[in-house]
């Protein structure tokens, strides 16, 4: 196991490296780069700019270099920390981000909990019941979460807020705390203000896994050796527990590696619409501008959640199923 | 229905599948489906030292009906391999059901469970108490399955169809454990089957069920000389057995009616130019083996190779049928799978005469591969997996023709209807899918896909062992009426040699990858040569009172490892073997270096 474990450490360092080189190449691949958008933008509100300076920036930035090189540039200066520039904020790539990829991290959690903490009793509960009016009435209920597109969840959620409960839920905090240092009181705030964005961000994911682990359960349920585990007297809940519902979380836990970048890029819109502070609209805006350093960091830390999120993935399922572990002999 | 088991007795209940064997047993236990309820009736369940229980009574979900479940009554299945769940090691389930009823330390757990497992007759409990059931072998599960059942030691054990699963010989094992762990344990045993043979060896009564109602109940002294029922003296002519006269049918309780005509064109033809001609396939120092995962990158071991077929040499006339018995993992399937070319032999040369022309089929690759298909159909074991539930019938029939590109739309349709015609299902079948079918009729399409293109061989992997007697004795007619109409070769691969004997002319015995004895389905029937082939014959239970199974022979003996064989059939793995002529046509495999003694 441990050997296994070790052998895909290091092969996601290769894995990383295409990556890195394959997004490199994508934000490279609009033509043109920052500077050329910022001077069509200064002329089109008829400010003369000096070629001269703006080739000036252009050296000072590398972005005259040939492509491998400003590649070989960027991609050392990750490994100690050093993301590039952000043109736009006109600051290190490293500040921009600071704060938001931490409450990004804090959002995709408490939405990754949120859909585990309400999928699973309901899932277990259809799957059993299946055909049963509490079946039908909470499928109802999944299939109008799924078919909601979030930020639309978002806007009636802001709407109503404000409405009947007078308050603003829009941002992470109270304005007080915006540019405050991290305190106690801070935290609390952060809290207060989460649950909106991760019900709005959670519920269509949740609705998924809802009919998933229903669908799973119920190919499950009919299996010999849970008549098995019954004639051996086994009560029925802890039945439901230990046998039925452990073969069928393999889809589930096979899944975390693609649950987290994707809870990540999708809660973007909603980030923009909440206007949470988050990665999602710094991400979205530095494409748009062809802010090549931060939108790079950006995808590359997307790219490493997603391998971390796949291996331990893996490793869960080795750990969960023996067949995985010890198909072709004993480790 | 009613009858009377009493303590340290065993009852047989006997009859096809969907005669109610099954949910009789789900009702003792409680276990019915959801949409099964017991409208009347009483199931008096007496265990020793209490009070008689009404089960019919009790509410499948009380706490009285959970101490009795696994407790006092427990049951055994009929598929060991997903009767286990895959996910928890052997020892967990086992334990699990004395952690539920009896009130002990854990560590007291695991010791009654590992010498529950010895009993059992596992050689290392201690290590299959770790083991998942996926590292066992189905005789193993099975043992495993009879260890989790009575380690509360139950005053009764339902077994249902414990042994259908099983190989012949693993089958033999298992009775005899069941039977000598009932007279340890004392409890009676409520068995479940449709294998007469099986309840000859067993039962000190039976009962004989059909459409749920009983046909006939009493004594199986009284059954066995006397059958008054006229089905269960059905049930006995549809079993095969080796004093069959030459010609002498099986009698399937239905017969089934089919028509072959549209077929029939060329076989006079091509029995006049075959019978004379070079054997249709010829097989020459065939080799194949299996390397086991690598497990590492740095560390290369020499591989491990299981040798799966290991230089096996055969002839196979046109026109002629040839069974081919051994016990599961001996490589039939292995070999039935190079004749077809899905897989590529290590080393060695088949080849096939298709009416004259000599195919090499190692050489042969892609388009004259996929063309050479035609001429060899297969028929599988398991009618359900066989054929893909999403496809109509007529889908099913039609892809082989749509494959090679023959007639349209409507000659394939009609192609379709003779098909089914030739194995005697009407053409309204076309249209429904293969859940709605029985097994033996799904077997018996399985059959028509083989035939749609028209083979000249056709290779049946073990077609009759997951069916019912009488329904195993429709399709081995209908396999056999074929065969001569047609004039097809078959090879015909069974753990069974009763069956073997039904149908084929000649008979190869399998043993760890090699043939160890051929000859004349006489010759290997009246006069077995070899330690394996007896030890095979010996392992087959008859429905006959007098003739019962000789257990010692089959437990005690090692009738699988070359090395324990006698002289001069034993050898050492890597030893040389050769053939030795004991009759015309009759060959024998012995160790090389006592043809030089």
């Amino acid at each position: 196991m441990a050997y296994y474990i070790g052998r895909r450490l290091l092969l996601m360092i290769p894995t990383l490296i295409v990556i890195s080189f394959i997004i490199f190449v994508i934000i490279q691949l609009p033509p043109g780069d920052y500077l050329e958008s910022y001077v069509a933008e200064l002329e089109s509100q008829g400010e003369s700019v000096d070629p001269a300076q703006i080739a000036a920036l252009r050296h000072q930035y590398g972005l005259d270099e040939p492509f491998l090189i400003q590649y070989t540039t960027w991609a050392t200066g990750m490994l100690h920390g050093d993301f590039g520039y952000s043109f736009e904020y006109g600051l290190p790539v490293t500040d921009v981000v600071g704060d938001r990829l931490f409450l990004t991290v804090i959002v995709s959690l408490f939405t990754i909990v949120f859909t585990w903490l309400i999928a699973f009793p309901i899932g277990m509960y259809t799957a059993t019941h299946q055909y049963s009016w509490g079946d039908y009435g909470l499928t109802l209920l999944g299939f109008l979460g799924l078919a909601t597109p979030n930020f639309l969840l978002a806007l009636v959620m802001l709407y109503f807020a404000n409405v009947t409960f007078g308050i603003s839920i829009g941002g992470l905090m109270d304005p007080e705390y915006l540019d405050a240092q991290w305190s106690w009181d801070k935290l609390m705030s952060i809290l207060q203000h989460l649950w909106i964005p991760v019900i709005v961000i959670g519920t269509s994911g949740t609705a998924a896994m809802i009919r998933r682990l229903r669908a799973n359960l119920l190919d499950e349920l009919h299996k010999p050796y849970v008549v098995t585990a019954r004639a051996k007297g086994v009560p029925p809940f802890r039945l439901l527990v230990k046998y039925p519902l452990r073969v069928s979380l393999n889809f589930f836990v096979a899944d975390v590696g693609s649950m987290l970048p994707s809870i990540i890029s999708g809660a973007e819109i909603v980030a923009v619409v909440l206007s949470l502070p988050t990665t999602g609209p710094i991400l979205i805006s530095a494409l748009q501008s062809q802010d090549m350093y931060l939108a790079g960091s950006f995808l590359m830390f997307l790219a490493l959640l997603t391998v971390i999120g796949v291996l331990v993935s893996d490793i869960a399922l080795a750990l969960l199923d023996p067949r995985i572990r010890l198909e072709g002999g004993r480790m | 229905m009613s009858f009377t088991l009493w303590p340290g007795q065993t009852l047989a209940l006997v009859g096809e599948s969907g005669s109610g064997k099954t949910v009789t047993a789900q009702a003792i236990l409680g276990i019915l489906p959801t949409n099964a309820r017991i409208t009347g009736g009483q199931i008096l369940f007496t265990p020793p030292n209490r009070q008689t229980v009404d089960i019919a009574q009790l509410s499948p979900k009380s706490r009285d009906m959970h101490d009795i479940r696994g407790n006092q009554i427990s049951i055994i299945f009929q598929e060991p391999m997903v009767s286990l769940s895959p996910m928890h090691s052997i020892g967990n389930q086992i334990s699990e059901a004395i952690r539920l009823h009896r009130d002990i330390p854990k560590s007291e757990e695991k010791k009654l469970t590992i010498e529950m497992l010895e009993l059992a007759g596992f050689a290392h409990p201690e290590q299959a108490f770790n083991a998942y059931p996926f590292e066992l072998s189905g005789g193993l599960r099975q043992r495993a399955m009879i260890a989790m059942a009575l380690i509360c030691h139950p005053s009764l054990l339902i077994a249902d169809e414990p042994t259908t699963a099983l190989d012949v010989t693993v089958q033999a094992q298992i009775l005899h454990l069941i039977k000598s762990l009932q007279s340890k344990l004392e409890m009676a045993v409520l068995l479940i089957t449709h294998d007469l043979g099986v309840v000859a060896n067993m039962a000190d009564e039976m009962v004989v069920m059909y459409h749920g109602e009983v046909m006939e109940s009493g004594s199986s002294q009284a059954l066995f000389r006397t059958p008054q029922h006229p089905y269960l003296k059905g049930l006995f002519s549809a079993v095969p057995h080796f004093d069959m006269k030459p010609g002498e049918r099986l009698k399937p309780l239905r017969e089934i009616k089919h028509e072959s005509k549209p077929f029939r064109h060329d076989a006079p033809a091509r029995e006049k130019a075959a019978v004379s001609a070079e054997p249709h396939l010829s097989i020459r120092n065939l080799c194949k083996g299996y390397t086991a995962r690598k497990q590492s990158w740095f560390n290369r071991e020499p591989k491990q190779t299981t040798k799966a077929v290991q230089d096996l040499s055969l002839d196979i006339a046109v026109g002629e049928s040839f069974g081919l018995v051994g016990e599961s993992g001996c490589g039939k399937t292995t070999l039935s799978k190079l004749l077809m070319g899905a897989i590529k032999p290590d080393s060695g040369s088949i080849t096939y005469n298709a009416r004259g022309s000599q195919f090499d089929m190692s050489t042969l690759q892609g388009e004259a591969l996929r063309a050479f298909r035609r001429h060899i159909g297969m028929v599988f074991q398991d009618p359900h997996g066989a054929l893909n539930p999403r496809m109509t019938i007529l889908n099913i029939l039609r892809e082989p023709m749509i494959i090679h590109n023959l007639g349209n739309e409507a000659t394939q349709r009609k192609r379709a209807e003779d098909l089914l015609a030739l194995v005697g299902l009407s053409s309204r079948f076309l249209n429904r899918y293969p859940h709605s079918l029985s097994g033996g009729q799904r077997q018996r399409v399985s059959i028509a896909r083989a035939l749609a293109l028209e083979p000249e061989l056709l290779i049946l992997d073990e077609p009759v062992s997951a069916l019912d007697v009488s329904v195993q004795a429709q399709v081995l007619n209908l396999l056999k009426d074929l065969q001569q109409e047609l004039g097809i070769t078959y090879i015909f691969i069974s753990h069974n040699i009763a069956v073997v004997d039904y149908i084929a002319d000649r008979i190869g015995v399998m043993c760890r990858g090699r043939l160890v004895e051929v000859g004349h389905r006489e010759q290997i029937l009246r006069q077995p040569a070899h330690p394996y082939t007896q030890a095979l014959m010996a392992a087959i239970p008859y429905p006959d009172l007098d003739r019962t199974l000789d257990f010692k022979l089959i437990t005690e003996s090692n009738y699988s490892d070359p090395a324990c064989w006698p002289a001069p059939f034993g050898h050492a793995l890597d030893q040389h073997t050769q053939w030795k002529q004991i009759a015309d046509a009759h060959l024998v495999r012995v160790a090389e270096a006592e043809m030089g003694a």
